[in-house]
């Protein structure tokens, strides 16, 4: 195994998957609208009222972006499960894991990059404040990358698997829990004058830990459900 | 004797050995969980003092402790039972790895219950968002999840090894949601139903608490006996043993 | 050379094989006998590694399959059920992927080359939903064209295929054999091959 022909393999993984996702670009304009629709609810089903909204913003828009990174999670494998290139994937030479990795990148690209690029606007849609809608960005561009990856496994064990959408839901939103609280955590002290370094380095931590651990996770299960 | 040790654990590690002995051991692990549950019990009510502050309700803690702990306790052994199936590939690991989760689940369900009834009295709602209660509900949350993927897939092999992947993958994560939650907790200052109470808690409470723990141990241990047996002759069903069994002695069905 | 030894596999309820024995030298084609549900498919994915047996072992130049997965996936070339590309890449885009992420090393040329000979020639840059079932299957089948892998493991790979692609197929097997390397294959169609030495294993109990 040399390392050109690794990452010839990573660009030729990542670029499969941007190229497919251009060409069914309706799915991912879908989750985008989805995130859109959850946050706009929450005046109408709460209250209009700038203040407690702005209380609410960062609660509110990472837990849709929670769902939003949790729908998308269905494409991820299912397709090239179905139409048996998975099964080729993981009869190639290379490691599994670094393939899962690229795979996943390639994903958050569509589903997770777009999240954090929109949040501003949502932001500004609840009141949030120039500093929380900084802070904003940045937890989800630490934090989305980390639901894609743990996601990952859960889309890995449930595929071809009866119910598999809604199962997937029950397996990873617990596991996205410490992302959540550490995520509109950092918001919140921002936006209430208090440090806020602690929780971006420690979102750093859980993306570093992610990277390194849920690949492994996401080949072995993939393994187990090819079978 | 190591080596014996490790023959005895081989040997018992094959589903048609293991059911033959666990039968045999099921009547003891419930004679000890009823003399244990029935002593604890008895201490809870009736040895136990009564507290200076809150009465007598602090009693459901003898429950509501001891369920938490078995809680806690059972979701790292069924991870460790998963992480000797996986590795070693030993179809009874898997097995006691999936009668664990029911049990795990009633437990932490015991556990969320009491603690309410606990709420209740202490601090006048049936449900306060404290570090203990909320990580009890995720605990119960990755439980269901468990026990729903094990569920939806109908070949049992692939059901066992995905569903043990499950639980590594929980049982990792397990530490940093407790603590997240705890962070989380002391940050907004949300009320706390801890049963910590006393600073010196009188060691009848922790005696009277380790009794029905081991009340409770026991009945897991006859239970998960009883469900193990239950999966090997579902899951082991046309092997030549089972049929042997099953036609030899017609009573067998109904003695699982 | 492959190695199987003391084989079983269980697929749900039912024991599909057991105590399954043969091996496969440089030169030599194994045709997979066996009725409907005799576990076919199950054999040729367990000998590639996609299926843990439940006992028993495949080994590969005397050493097991799972423990040098590097090694032996880079050997073998499956083609199963699946063709294994997607419909909305072209032919050309799903080759040139396929050879990128298996170590590259395929220039355009010899891709456009392989194309031409397995009869899709003008039809490499329509994405290969508009293709016909016999054309979707022969996209798959030219990566037969450009591997190197000494392996072949075939998944009934006539079906679909008219009777001049059914012929340029067997050519092919036959000139893979002729460099002393292994093909094993299931079919139900009686195809004509005439290299390499013939044998068979029969699922029927």
């Amino acid at each position: 195994m040399n390392q050109s022909s690794l990452s010839g393999m990573w660009r030729a993984m990542v670029s499969r998957d941007l190229t497919l996702a251009m060409r069914r670009r309706a799915d991912v304009l879908t989750t985008l609208f989805f995130f859109i629709i959850v946050v706009s609810l929450f005046p109408l089903g709460v209250s209009p009222e700038m203040e407690l909204l702005r209380s609410i913003a960062p609660g509110v828009i990472w837990v849709a972006a929670l769902l939003a990174s949790m729908l998308s999670l269905g494409r991820l494998f299912s397709d090239d499960f179905q139409d048996g290139t998975l099964e080729q994937m993981l009869l190639l030479p290379q490691p599994l894991s670094v393939l899962v990795l690229a795979k996943v990148f390639a994903h958050w690209l569509v589903s997770g990059l777009p999240l954090v690029l929109l949040s501003p606007l949502l932001g500004m849609q609840l009141g949030l404040d120039s500093d929380g809608i900084v802070l904003m960005m940045v937890t989800l561009l630490l934090g989305t990358p980390v639901l894609s990856l743990i996601g990952a496994v859960g889309a890995a064990l449930t595929l071809g698997v009866r119910g598999g959408g809604v199962l997937v839901s029950l397996l990873v939103l617990p596991l996205y829990i410490p992302v959540l609280i550490f995520g509109t955590g950092a918001v919140d002290a921002a936006t209430s004058g208090m440090d806020y370094e602690g929780h971006l380095s420690l979102l750093g931590a859980f993306l570093v830990l992610s990277v390194v651990l849920t690949p492994l996770g996401t080949a072995a299960a993939l393994r187990i459900s090819v079978e | 004797m190591v080596s014996e040790n490790a023959i005895a654990w081989y040997h018992f590690s094959s589903p048609k050995n293991f059911y033959p002995l666990a039968g045999r051991l099921i009547p003891w692990f419930w004679g000890l969980a009823v003399i244990l549950l029935v002593v604890g019990l008895y201490m809870s009510f009736f040895v136990a003092p009564t507290d200076y502050k809150q009465g007598e309700s602090y009693r459901i803690i003898f429950v509501h402790v001891p369920a938490a702990w078995m809680s806690m306790f059972i979701y790292l052994v069924m991870a460790a039972y998963a992480i000797i199936g996986l590795t070693w590939k030993l179809r009874m690991a898997e097995m006691m790895a999936s009668a664990l989760a029911p049990t795990g689940a009633m437990f932490t369900f015991l556990a969320l219950w009491t603690g309410a009834f606990w709420g209740k009295p202490t601090w006048g709602a049936y449900w306060v968002w404290d570090a203990r209660l909320t990580s009890e509900l995720i605990l119960l949350f990755l439980y269901i999840g468990y026990m729903s993927l094990q569920s939806a897939i109908d070949d049992p092999r692939r059901a066992a090894r995905a569903s043990a992947l499950l639980a590594i993958v929980g049982v990792i994560n397990l530490p940093v949601i407790y603590w997240s939650v705890k962070w989380w907790n002391t940050l907004h200052q949300g009320a706390s139903v801890s049963p910590t109470m006393a600073p010196k808690m009188a060691s009848i409470m922790i005696t009277t608490m380790l009794v029905m723990t081991f009340a409770f141990w026991m009945y897991t241990i006859a239970v998960v006996l009883m469900r193990a047996r239950r999966v090997i002759l579902e899951r082991e069903r046309q092997t030549s043993w089972v049929m042997e069994m099953v036609n030899a002695d017609p009573q067998a069905e109904m003695k699982k | 050379m492959l190695q199987v030894r003391e084989l079983e596999c269980v697929r749900g309820d039912h024991r599909l094989f057991t105590g399954l024995n043969f091996q496969l030298r440089g030169g030599e084609l194994l045709r997979l006998r066996g009725s409907n549900g005799s576990g076919k498919t199950s054999l040729l994915r367990t000998v590639c590694g996609l299926l843990e047996p439940t006992e028993g072992e495949v080994l590969w130049n005397g050493e097991n399959i799972r423990r040098q997965r590097d090694e032996f996936n880079s050997a073998l070339l499956y083609l199963g059920h699946h063709n294994g590309i997607k419909s909305e890449l072209t032919a050309f885009e799903n080759l040139r992927l396929g050879s990128a992420l298996s170590g590259g090393g395929v220039s355009d040329e010899q891709i456009y080359d392989a194309l031409e000979k397995i009869g899709l020639g003008g039809r490499e840059d329509l994405p290969t939903q508009v293709l016909s079932q016999g054309q979707k299957r022969r996209v798959a089948l030219s990566r037969l064209l450009l591997s190197e892998a000494p392996l072949w493991v075939l998944d009934e790979p006539f079906t679909a295929l008219d009777v001049g692609a059914v012929d340029r197929l067997a050519r092919l097997v036959e000139a893979h054999l002729k460099k002393g390397n292994m093909v094993m294959f299931t079919t139900h169609q009686e195809v004509d091959l005439r290299a390499g030495t013939l044998r068979e294993v029969s699922l029927d109990s």
